[in-house]
């Protein structure tokens, strides 16, 4: 699939693994990060004000005056070429992915660029979508055009059913800890299952990609997409199916039922995950649940139905991130924010938070088990920091038990 | 292209946040390159010469999309090998004109303070201390025009795209 539309936009055929193509894209997303002096050069012209999307979401509201004036940059850059699309600090506001897919500027069959290395998360809308450089962007904006190399595609069959309590952030550790790096490969998502998953579903899975090295991550479209799109008033015209003689570099089967409740172990999830039974137990004092991977309104969901009638243990912060100012006045709407602050949490601002250490920072000596993406060492504050990662559902019941806990042992 | 230099041998899976670590994404552009690899490498960025190259294992560059091609070339990097790189990093790397090939087994050639030389047009890497040498991707004319221009702003610039005096580069 992401090979057919790349050859789409690169005006060929087809193209095959390792040509580099130059190609046409749909939408272009300058994030706030790129109007800082350290990132910005000012192209004289933008190819298509009506394909660029500005967000401002990784350190809002503006913490520090260097912050205030990037944004500032950000919105005259908007206003001097006529681009209407901008998600300022207010109402509007989100993380960009959550946004991208939400509202949609993902499209079935389009090619949409970020500078966020996530952003193969548009892939859960049948789009190709691929994060960039901060130089590139600026270039893409200005010629409306970019260049990828090809890579093989490993196609994910999805069969059976998730347990209970087994999120969809669990199927992604799972294929982290049974296949490692995809370094160069497209995924793409498909087989009977992938019905089954929701489209915030699907996206924590494109999400996490990025996690494994992956280009492209790309779901077949069907009727959950469709949905969703004609919900926004829009159709799934341009997408892309995979042809029955499509060359893959591998087919593998994705059982949902045999995914149990698992932990990402601090560094990295690249062959490094544990099912949650062998690290229960491991104190904790930070948690987190938010970022561009499961900050939607079913992780909110999942968190207040763990915390109702419980409290976050002393001594631990948990955090709340909804993904988006939409998000966060539907939890308001259906209560979410009264559980979850009644059990002790804090709910914060739409941002990406704690995700990449913009807020709450962690100290050397501090535990985190977090929902958010990515477990680097720094990734959320100090290199010394450990950072577990896991499903929404797993952080709010280790919040509560004040080190790592099984959530089906909480529910029962 | 022919880049010869010395050698530093990293591992695997060195990713971006080592080389630029996320509390320093947002520091003044000069003093950001002093915290390359201060979680894995202290010390590192002291020792290092222009020309140096840094050979690594797997996966080099995995991560995010910050630009940390481009504190690596202000260190004045000469080269980048590696098992494999990042595909995303190998971009920045092309686009902040970064001499970059990804090489299978090109780790093992190698130890450190030992010289090398890699040659984009042909994607050879070579050891020139034992004369082994080992064949990773060649560069396209269109990558490598990038480079010669002195990466993407320096070539939008020439081409007339960007405003004066906005890029740092
Ligand atoms: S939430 Fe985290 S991973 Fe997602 S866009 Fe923000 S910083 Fe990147």
């Amino acid at each position: 699939m992401t090979e057919k539309i790349l050859a789409r936009h690169a005006g060929r055929d087809s193209v095959r693994p390792g040509d580099i193509v130059v190609t046409s894209v749909d939408t272009v997303v300058p994030l706030d990060m790129n109007f800082y002096d350290s990132m910005w050069a000012e192209p004289t012209k933008v190819f298509d004000p009506d394909r660029v999307v500005v967000i401002f979401d990784h350190v809002v509201p503006a913490p520090s005056r260097q912050v205030g004036e990037a944004l500032e940059r950000g919105r005259a850059f908007a206003a001097k070429h006529g681009i209407t699309r901008v998600h300022d600090v207010g109402p509007e506001q989100g993380i960009c992915h959550q946004l991208i897919a939400d509202v949609p500027y993902a499209m079935p069959g389009e090619l949409l660029v970020c500078v966020d290395s996530h952003t193969c998360s548009g892939g859960a809308l049948n789009c190709a979508a691929r994060g960039i450089g901060a130089p590139e962007l600026i270039y893409t904006m200005a010629k409306g055009v970019t260049w990828f190399q090809v890579g093989e595609t490993v196609r994910y069959e999805l069969t059976g059913t998730l347990s209970p309590y087994v999120a969809a952030k669990d199927v992604f550790l799972h294929l982290a800890d049974h296949y490692g790096a995809h370094v160069g490969q497209n995924i793409e998502f498909g087989g009977p299952a992938l019905s089954t998953l929701t489209l915030d579903q699907r996206r924590t899975l494109t999400t996490m990609c990025a996690e494994v090295s992956a280009e492209f991550a790309i779901a077949e479209p069907d009727d959950v997409l469709r949905a969703h799109l004609e919900a926004r008033g829009r159709t799934m015209d341009g997408a892309v199916y995979p042809d029955a003689d499509a060359e893959y570099h591998a087919v593998r089967t994705l059982d949902l039922s045999e995914v149990e409740p698992r932990v990402g172990l601090p560094g990295s999830v690249v062959h490094h995950t544990a099912g949650v039974r062998s690290v229960r137990g491991t104190r904790i004092n930070r948690a987190f649940i938010g970022s561009c991977a499961n900050g939607t309104i079913a992780d909110l969901r999942e968190a207040a139905a763990v915390l109702s009638g419980r409290k976050v243990a002393s001594g631990v912060t948990l955090f709340v991130t909804p993904g988006s100012q939409a998000i966060y006045r539907q939890a308001v709407h259906e209560g979410l924010v009264a559980t979850l602050t009644d059990a002790g949490a804090v709910v914060t601002v739409s941002s990406c938070g704690m995700c990449a250490g913009f807020q709450n920072s962690l100290g050397p000596e501090d535990v985190c088990i977090a929902s958010s993406t990515r477990n680097f060492a720094g990734r959320m504050g100090h290199p010394d920091a450990q950072i577990y990662l896991a499903s929404s559902g797993t952080v709010a019941a280790s919040a509560v038990a004040g080190a790592i806990a099984d959530i089906r042992e909480f529910q029962e | 292209m022919a880049v010869p230099g010395r050698v530093w041998c990293f591992g695997d899976d060195v990713n971006t946040d080592l080389i630029q670590p996320m509390h320093t994404v947002f520091k003044p552009v000069a003093e950001q390159h002093r915290y390359v690899f201060e979680a894995n490498r202290p010390g590192w960025v002291d020792l290092v010469e222009p020309g140096d190259i840094l050979v690594a294992g797997r996966n080099f560059g995995t991560g995010s999309s910050r630009p940390a091609a481009k504190l690596l070339v202000d260190l004045r990097l000469g080269g980048l090998v590696a098992d494999s790189i990042n595909w995303l990093f190998f971009r920045n790397c092309v686009n902040f004109a970064l001499p970059a090939l990804s090489c299978p087994g090109v780790s093992e050639l190698f130890t450190e303070g030992q010289h090398a030389r890699l040659d984009l047009v042909a994607g050879t890497v070579e050891n020139t201390d034992t004369g082994q040498t080992r064949q990773g991707t060649p560069w396209t004319p269109e990558l490598l025009d990038i480079v010669a221009a002195g990466g993407l702003l320096k070539q939008l610039e020439r081409d007339g795209l960007l405003v004066t005096g906005t890029s740092d580069e």
